[in-house]
C-alpha cells in the first residue's frame, strides 16, 4: 500500500511540476515589461505597410508587435484552423475576407466590431465581406485590388502591340509576342494559387451576363457548367495551353520567379492581382513602372472590365489575453493617422476602402490604369466576396485545365461537385 | 505475500507507458471512429451518419489516389527489395571500403522527408535543375520530372527509393549476417559457385529479414505523405494525389468529419493489406 502512496504522489508532484513550469512561460509580465501583441500573417503577403503601422504605433504608445509568419494557401488555413481550435491563436489575425471567412466561425473565434464608430467610414462593399450573421469582425488590411492582366509597356511598344479589348485581340498579340521569341502568358502553376486567376478575374462578365449569378450559385440552383457566361473561362485556359502561350516550366515557376520574368520583360502578360505591385515596388523599384494593368478581356460585345478583390483583413482573436490592447491597435490602424502611415510604406495596390484616404502620388503606373476601369464603373467584386461557397480544390482544378489535364466542360463540372462540400459544411439551405 | 505474488512485478510499471498508450493513441483512435460519423468544425459537431463516407467516396480524385497508393506502395515496396537484397549481398562480401559503403547507402536516412522533398524539386527543376542541365550537356532534353503527369509518380517513387533502401539494405545484412557459414562450406565441398549460394542459401536463409522489409515498407508505402507532398503537392492537379494527400487537403478546407473518414477508411484499408500479407509471409518462413 505504501508503494501505491509513494507512486501517486510522485506522480503528483511531477505533474505539479511541469504545470509550474509551463505557467512560468505563459504569464510573468511584470510592470516594466511592455504589452506584446502578435500577429500572424502568411508569407506571401507583403507586410511593409502593417509593420510600417505597427511601429508607429509602438512609438506612440509603447505597445510591441511581434509578426509570426505563416505558410500561405491550404497549409497556412491548416495551420490557422488547428491553432484557433486549440486556443493558440495570436491577438491579431491576417487573412482573406469573403467566403473564407464563414469557415473560420467568426462568431466563435473573432471580436465583433459592428458597433465600432469608424466603420462608418469603411465602404459597405468591404464591410459586406467580414460580416456573418449581421455582424462585422474585421478591419480593412490594405487597399482594395483587381484581378486581370499585368503586361509589360516596354515589350508592348517595342512590338507595337496596343492595349486588347477583346478576347480574340489578346490571342492575336500574345501570337506576336511568342514570334518575337519572348514568353507570351507567364504561368506561375508551382504556387497553384496564382493558376485561378484567368477564372476569377472573369466574374465581371459572369455578374454582367447573369446579374443573379451568385446568389444563385449560393443556393445550388446555378453551376458553372450550365452557365454559358460562366464556363467561358475554363475555355480560355485551354485556348491558352493548346496555343502554347505559357513559358516551358510553368508548373516549375513561382510567383515571384514570375514577378521577375515580367519586371525584366522575358514574359509579356501574367495573369495575376494588382497586389503584386507592393512586392514587385519592393524588389525592382527602378522597373515597376513598365508594368502595366489591363483588365482580362472577353468576347462578349461591348463589354469590358475588371474584377475587384476587395482588401484582405486583420480579425481580433475573442479569447485572448489582450483584447483590449488588440482594440486599441486596430482603432490606431484604421484611424487617419494610421492609414497615412500605410499609404506612405505599402503602394495602394488599387482604391482604399476607407473615406478620405487618397492614393499617394507615387503610386505605381500599373495602378494608375486600373483606376481607370472604378472611375468609368466598369468593375464587378470577384464571386469568392459574395458568395461563402468556393470549390476547396479550385487551385488544383484550374492547374488541371490550365496544364491540359482536361476539358474545359469536365474541369467545369469537377468545379461544381467540389463546391458541394464546402455548402454541406457550412449547411446551407438547398444543398 | 504469497511466494507467487513476490514473483510478479507489479502492475503499476504498465502505468506510464500504458497511459502515454492510451491517452495520444487509443482515445484519438475512438474518437476518430466517432467524430467520422459526424460534420464537425473542431467544436461542434452534429451527427450525420454515413454522410461523410458517402461523400468520400464520391469524391472527384478518389480514383486516383486509391490507384496511386497502390501503385507507390507495391513499387516502393518491390523495389526496395530488389535493390536491398543487392546491395546487402555486395556489402557482406569482402570488399576493402565496406563499412564505409554501409554508412553511405544508410545516410539518406539520416536527413528529414521534407528536406529531401525540397532538394529533390530544385534538382528536378525542368530548366534550371542540375539533373536536366546534366543531361543537356551530353545532349539530352530532360523531361519536366516533377510537372509531367506520366511521370511526376514514378519520380517521386524514385526519391523514395532513393532514402529508404538503406533501412532495407541494413535489415538484410543482419539477416543475411545471421546465416550461419557452416551451410555455406558445405555447399562450397559440393561444388556449388556464388550464384548457387545465393539461390539455394542466402536468399531462403534471410527470409525473416524480406518478410520485414516487406511488411514496413508496404505499410510505409500506403500511408507515405511528407514525400509526395514537399515534392508535388499532389499535383499537377491531381495527377500524384495519394489516398494520404487528399485528406489532408479535406482537413485544410476545414471538412474535419469528412476528412475523419477518410482517416477511417485508410486505417482500414492498410489493415485489410497488410494483415492477410503478414500471415501470408509468415507461414511460409523457414525454421533454421
Amino acid at each position: 500500500m505504501k508503494r501505491i502512496i509513494l507512486m501517486v504522489s510522485m506522480v503528483l508532484i511531477s505533474s505539479a511540476l511541469l504545470f509550474a513550469a509551463g505557467q512560468q512561460d505563459g504569464g510573468g509580465s511584470s510592470a516594466d515589461e511592455p504589452v506584446v501583441l502578435s500577429f500572424l500573417i502568411d508569407k506571401d503577403t507583403s507586410v511593409d505597410g502593417i509593420k510600417a503601422v505597427a511601429e508607429a504605433y509602438e512609438a506612440k504608445t509603447g505597445v510591441v508587435t511581434e509578426f509570426e509568419v505563416r505558410p500561405g494557401s491550404a497549409e497556412g488555413e491548416n495551420l490557422l484552423k488547428t491553432r484557433l481550435a486549440t486556443g493558440e491563436m495570436s491577438d491579431l489575425i491576417y487573412f482573406n475576407s469573403g467566403s473564407l471567412l464563414t469557415a473560420l466561425n467568426p462568431g466563435r473565434n473573432f471580436v465583433d466590431l459592428t458597433d465600432k464608430p469608424y466603420m462608418d467610414t469603411i465602404s459597405p462593399a468591404y464591410k459586406q465581406t467580414v460580416t456573418v450573421d449581421g455582424r462585422i469582425y474585421g478591419i480593412p488590411a490594405s487597399s482594395s485590388a483587381a484581378g486581370g492582366i499585368l503586361y509589360n509597356k516596354k515589350v508592348y511598344k517595342e512590338l507595337g502591340l496596343e492595349v486588347p479589348l477583346t478576347w480574340d485581340d489578346f490571342m492575336k498579340n500574345c501570337q506576336v509576342v511568342k514570334e518575337a521569341g519572348l514568353t507570351a502568358v507567364i504561368g506561375s502553376y508551382k504556387d497553384d494559387w496564382t493558376a485561378q486567376l484567368f477564372l476569377l478575374s472573369d466574374y465581371y462578365y459572369v455578374q454582367q451576363q447573369s446579374p443573379d449569378f451568385a446568389e444563385k450559385f449560393t443556393m445550388n440552383q446555378a453551376k458553372y457548367a450550365t452557365d454559358p457566361a460562366a464556363l467561358q473561362a475554363f475555355y480560355k485556359y485551354q485556348e491558352v495551353q493548346e496555343k502554347g502561350f505559357m513559358n516551358k516550366d510553368y508548373l516549375a515557376t513561382t510567383y515571384d520567379e514570375a514577378q521577375r520574368m515580367l519586371v525584366m520583360g522575358e514574359g509579356a502578360h501574367y495573369p495575376m492581382l494588382t497586389f503584386a505591385f507592393a512586392s514587385m515596388t519592393q524588389n525592382y523599384p527602378e522597373l515597376v513602372d513598365d508594368v502595366g494593368f489591363f483588365a482580362q478581356p472577353d468576347n462578349t460585345p461591348g463589354l469590358n472590365g475588371a474584377t475587384v478583390w476587395l482588401p484582405n483583413s486583420i480579425y481580433l482573436y475573442k479569447d485572448g489575453e489582450q483584447v483590449d490592447e488588440a482594440l486599441a491597435w486596430a482603432d490606431f490602424y484604421v484611424s487617419p493617422e494610421g492609414t497615412s502611415v500605410y499609404s506612405k510604406t505599402n503602394k495602394a495596390d488599387g482604391p482604399y476602402v476607407i473615406k478620405g484616404v487618397e492614393l499617394p502620388s507615387d503610386t505605381p503606373m500599373g495602378i494608375l490604369d486600373l483606376m481607370k476601369y472604378f472611375d468609368e464603373d466598369r468593375t464587378a467584386p470577384a464571386l469568392e466576396f459574395i458568395t461563402p461557397v468556393k470549390a476547396p480544390n479550385s487551385p488544383q482544378i484550374c492547374v488541371e485545365i490550365g496544364s491540359g489535364i482536361t476539358e474545359p466542360l469536365e474541369a467545369a463540372q469537377k468545379y461544381d461537385r467540389d463546391t458541394e462540400k464546402q455548402a454541406k459544411q457550412l449547411n446551407l439551405p438547398g444543398w | 505475500m504469497s511466494f507467487k505474488q513476490r514473483n510478479q512485478y507489479s502492475y503499476f510499471f504498465l502505468l506510464p507507458a500504458g497511459m502515454i498508450f492510451f491517452i495520444f493513441f487509443l482515445l484519438p483512435a475512438i474518437s476518430s471512429f466517432f467524430f467520422s460519423l459526424t460534420r464537425w468544425n473542431l467544436t461542434d459537431w452534429t451527427f450525420i451518419g454515413l454522410e461523410n463516407f458517402k461523400m468520400f467516396f464520391a469524391e472527384d480524385s478518389l480514383s486516383i489516389g486509391f490507384k496511386n497508393t497502390f501503385i507507390y506502395a507495391f513499387l516502393t515496396c518491390g523495389l526496395k527489395v530488389v535493390f536491398g537484397l543487392g546491395l546487402a549481398v555486395y556489402l557482406c562480401s569482402a570488399i576493402r571500403t565496406r563499412n564505409f559503403l554501409r554508412a553511405v547507402v544508410f545516410f539518406p536516412n539520416l536527413i528529414s522527408t521534407i528536406a529531401v522533398g525540397i532538394t529533390f524539386s530544385s534538382l528536378m527543376h525542368p530548366t534550371r535543375g542540375v539533373i536536366n542541365t546534366m543531361l543537356s550537356t551530353i545532349g539530352i532534353t530532360g523531361p519536366d520530372w516533377l510537372g509531367n503527369v506520366k511521370i511526376a509518380l514514378l519520380s517521386v517513387i524514385a526519391v523514395d527509393l532513393w532514402k529508404g533502401v538503406g533501412v532495407a539494405t541494413v535489415i538484410f545484412i543482419a539477416g543475411i549476417m545471421s546465416i550461419s557459414t557452416q551451410y555455406y562450406e558445405a555447399l562450397e565441398i559440393d561444388g556449388g559457385g556464388s550464384w548457387a549460394k545465393f539461390l539455394h542459401i542466402t536468399l531462403p536463409l534471410s527470409r525473416p529479414a524480406i518478410n520485414s522489409v516487406i511488411i514496413l515498407a508496404l505499410i510505409g508505402g500506403l500511408r507515405t505523405f511528407d514525400l509526395i507532398w514537399s515534392m508535388t503537392k499532389g499535383g499537377p492537379g491531381f495527377t500524384t494525389d495519394l489516398l494520404s494527400s487528399i485528406i489532408y487537403k479535406q482537413y485544410s478546407s476545414g471538412f474535419f468529419g469528412l476528412s475523419t473518414a477518410g482517416n477511417v477508411i485508410l486505417f482500414l484499408m492498410v489493415s485489410a493489406i497488410a494483415f492477410p500479407i503478414y500471415k501470408i509471409l509468415n507461414s511460409r518462413e523457414v525454421d533454421l
